[in-house]
């Protein structure tokens, strides 16, 4: 059920990808994303392909187990692709009733499909190779020179990694409660949107209650060990670039200027 | 001076309106006076709402005393200058596995204080090694707390205290949420904390068995130390530390009977070897036959002699998998059957993971087998047309901590609930919830107050009552007594008890305490790895002693008394496993 969401998850396996500097992940998959954007042809998912190819391989990740991530936007994907094979005017090849498939809209539907999986593939990667902690650590140190304008940043990365590591536990509790309603005869599945929406009132309620007593249970938890905001923090993992950080980066650079020739001669 | 002083410390919680006057003030520590010595083991025990963790809260400089003062290395609570150094110096584990641990990964947890206190990298890598090595769970080191057992979850904690080098862990009730396997986990870790790193515990718990080898053990009570001093001179008081609440291990009961009853044994009795040498070493004249010689050979155990009816639940060659055809498959059941008869007390044990929360969810139709099939009174529930959401009705379950289901504004609507629905009458829902409130002997002055403003133990009686009023035939609880204090567990046993007599309801508990097994049941049913074990009557069962251990299960510990004195060669038909059996065949007047 819920809990067998897998999107994003992190994938523990020792891997160069998985080793580098989050900041480099991070601005990878902000340079990558905006890449796919660059292009116009498909000429420009070769390279992309290529790119991606090279990251994967060096990740490790399975690339089944990556697929997997695509399943829950599979319905999206489709009905991107079915709007522009029919809704684009041009050299119609495929005629029936009152629908018409024209070349350009499959041409346009392909690439917008295609750009879609690659998208989600590319970013996946970011979140299969970096735990939660490393990701919000280098977001933390990214997002710093925020903080001479009174931007928390070091709060607000404190309460995402600890939104991270309650998540599954929250989920784990809904299918609790549920169940332990069901027992008590409540009926999740039939009846209008109203009811419906009702009957979810004896699971939400719990949820809230136990959310706030964690929260308070964490706070303190948190009190005695000393927490007292960000000031005087040390790291356990400080963020220093390594060699290996800067052939990414490199890696990275020559992938950008490809998409960019590719851009100004095609 | 100690490491830790309190003198004549007071501690009141003050509620406020909404215009911020006070309207009410509860002294929940009152003139506590303490004094604990470097490298000592400490216990403190009471009962739920005795003061205990507000004590340790004040020890940790979490709560400011209203009178008296906390001495902490040297150091006053009160001084907000030296808060940081205080909660450095007396580190602090809770209840609650879950909510203590901030990070998604172990290490990174460990590391959580060190960084706090601003601790350089290189440092903070040795002593985030130290620390998981000395709980061992170094291994654990990149793993993900989720994926963790209760035992191991409280490991990290204890190790991210370590790793703020304290002089001292305050434990508050660490032990309340885990399984016995993870308890002597736990408990085996601070016990080695202390005698091998020196450092000083303070244990919090109302478990006796976890206290025996303390150094020095206070009794809580009302906010006062009722009772103070060694094991030996504590567990000598049965009938004081029973008044107050408490139990003492059996080991310590029986041997307490037995001197009632003009047998010469020492007192202070506190373990199963400690009563086997006293007994040992007792005079002939008072010592008895090997009361193993007298059990028959055979028992006579058809499941006939309970009664011949048709089985009320019964499940045939049952096996289920999560997550089948993934590489997370697992079998939680591997072809099981039994059958559950009309009117006993079933009592279903196994360590977590054994495959019991499955089973008892297929008993009521909220998990479908993926082979076999479940019957209710000769029934397939899982046929199609079958109305699971009727079945439910009439197999009541209640889940562990049933509490956190609670969700009206008031007690009596939240039982209302399951008849509700039912399709009751609104009447009709009204008679019954108060019937099963009346049932469970929660007051009728509560009815219309918030359930979450109730004690642990009277939200856990309304939210039975909230499965009882649908009138269920079978009643099933995960662990009722889970979390609650020596005397809550007492009731809500005896009640389920009373209840299965008077309203005539087959009773199915999922028990971790063998004691309690042996106490209660009529029938014990053993899982072990998703495969059913033994089925029989629990003096039967509990014989097996060896084979219960090989598999991480235990026998009540009067049970192992009786084999530890007398050590019958082969395995008896049936063994000895209440105070009262062992009471009665160690009486010289027999």
């Amino acid at each position: 059920m819920l809990r067998d969401i897998t999107i994003g998850q992190y994938y523990p396996t020792p891997s160069l990808i998985h080793r580098l500097d989050p900041r480099v992940k991070i601005i990878g998959t902000l340079v990558y994303i905006v890449s796919l954007f660059l292009f116009d042809s498909f000429y420009g998912f070769g390279i992309t392909i290529l790119f991606l190819t090279g990251v994967i391989i060096l990740s490790r990740v399975p690339f089944r187990y990556i697929l997997r991530g695509l399943k829950p936007i599979l319905f999206l994907l489709f009905l991107t692709m079915v709007f522009n094979f029919f809704l684009i005017p041009g050299h119609v090849i495929v005629h029936f009733w009152i629908f018409r498939i024209t070349e350009e809209g499959l041409y346009r539907g392909l690439f917008v499909g295609f750009r879609l999986i690659l998208l989600i593939l590319g970013s996946s990667m970011m979140t299969f190779t970096t735990t939660p902690v490393r990701l919000t650590d280098g977001l933390e140190q990214l997002m710093k020179p925020l903080s001479l304008i009174k931007v928390p940043v070091h709060d607000v990365a404190m309460m995402m990694s600890i939104a991270l590591r309650f998540i599954p536990i929250l989920l784990e509790e809904t299918d609790k409660i549920m169940k332990a309603q069901q027992a008590r005869g409540a009926d999740f599945e039939s009846g209008n949107v109203f009811k419906r929406v009702k009957a979810m009132v004896p699971i939400f309620i719990p949820l809230l209650i136990s959310a706030f007593r964690r929260a308070f249970d964490l706070a303190m938890a948190m009190e005695a060990r000393c927490y007292q905001g960000g000031k005087g923090r040390t790291k356990f993992h400080p963020l220093k670039y390594r060699l290996r950080d800067w052939l990414a980066y490199g890696y990275l650079a020559v992938y950008l200027a490809a998409i960019i020739l590719l851009r100004k001669w095609i | 001076m100690g490491i830790v002083t309190t003198d004549n410390l007071v501690y009141e919680y003050v509620r406020h309106d909404e215009n911020g006057d006070r309207v009410g003030v509860k002294r929940a520590i009152d003139g506590v006076s303490i004094d604990v010595e470097k490298g000592q083991f400490i216990a403190v025990l009471g009962h739920n709402g005795s003061g205990k963790s507000t004590f340790a809260k004040q020890l940790n400089a979490l709560l400011a005393p209203t009178e008296g003062t906390v001495i902490v290395c040297g150091m006053d609570t009160r001084d907000d200058e030296q808060i940081w150094e205080i909660r450095k110096s007396a580190g602090m584990v809770f209840q609650n596995p879950d909510n203590q641990i901030i990070a998604t990964i172990v290490e990174d947890d460990v590391a959580f204080g060190p960084e706090n206190l601003g601790v350089e990298t290189g440092e903070m890598k040795r002593r985030v090694e130290e620390s998981l090595k000395a709980v061992g769970m170094y291994e654990h080191r990149k793993d993900s707390p989720n994926h963790l057992s209760g035992g191991q979850k409280q490991r990290v904690a204890v190790a991210g205290i370590l790793a703020m080098k304290p002089e001292c862990i305050i434990l508050d009730e660490p032990t309340a949420m885990l399984d016995p396997n993870g308890r002597k986990e736990v408990l085996r870790t601070i016990r080695r904390l202390n005698r091998e790193e020196g450092i000083t515990v303070i244990h919090i718990t109302h478990y006796m068995s976890e206290v025996t080898e303390a150094d020095v053990i206070f009794v809580m009570n009302h906010g006062k130390v009722a009772m103070q001093g060694t094991p030996k001179q504590i567990f000598s008081q049965v009938e004081k530390l029973q008044e107050l609440g408490l139990d003492a291990p059996q080991a310590t009961i029986l041997a307490h009977k037995l001197r009632q009853g003009g047998i010469p044994l020492p007192e202070g009795i506190l373990s199963v070897e400690g009563f086997t040498e006293a007994y040992r070493a007792l005079p002939e004249a008072y010592r008895v036959r090997n009361p193993y010689e007298s059990i028959p050979e055979h028992v006579e155990e058809s499941v006939t002699e309970l009664n011949n009816e048709a089985p009320l639940l019964e499940l045939r060659d049952v096996t289920y998998t999560y997550s089948p055809n993934t590489a997370y498959e697992k079998k939680a059941l591997d072809s099981v059957s039994l059958q559950i008869r009309q009117g006993e007390f079933v009592c279903l044990i196994g360590h977590t993971g054994s495959g019991k929360s499955t089973l008892i969810q297929l008993l009521n139709g909220l998990e479908k087998p993926t082979s076999g099939l479940v019957l209710y009174r000769g029934q397939n529930i899982n046929e199609k047309g079958y109305d699971r959401r009727a079945l439910r009705s009439k197999v009541g379950l209640v889940f562990q901590y049933p509490e956190h289901q609670l969700f009206e504004s008031t007690v009596l609507r939240d039982v209302c609930f399951g008849p509700k629905n039912q399709g009751l009458s609104e009447e009709e829902q009204k008679e019954r919830a108060k019937g099963a409130l009346k049932l469970v002997g929660v007051g009728e002055e509560l009815w219309n107050d918030s359930p979450l403003a109730l004690s642990g133990g009277q939200k856990r009686r309304v939210a039975i009552a909230g499965v009882l009023a649908m009138h269920p035939e079978v009643l099933i609880l995960d662990e009722p007594t889970a979390g609650l204090d020596p005397q809550g567990r007492d009731e809500i046993l005896t009640e389920i008890a009373r209840i299965r007599r008077e309203a005539g309801i087959t009773v199915v508990l999922v028990s971790h305490s063998m004691e309690d097994v042996a106490g209660y049941a009529n029938w014990v049913h053993v899982m072990d790895g998703g495969n059913l074990l033994y089925a029989g009557k629990p003096a039967v069962v509990f014989s097996h002693m060896e084979e219960l251990r090989k598999v991480g299960l235990d026998v009540p510990q009067v049970t192992a008394i009786m084999r530890g004195i007398f050590g019958p060669k082969k395995r008896p038909a049936m063994d000895f496993i209440t105070i009262d059996d062992a009471v009665k065949a160690l009486s010289i007047e027999q």
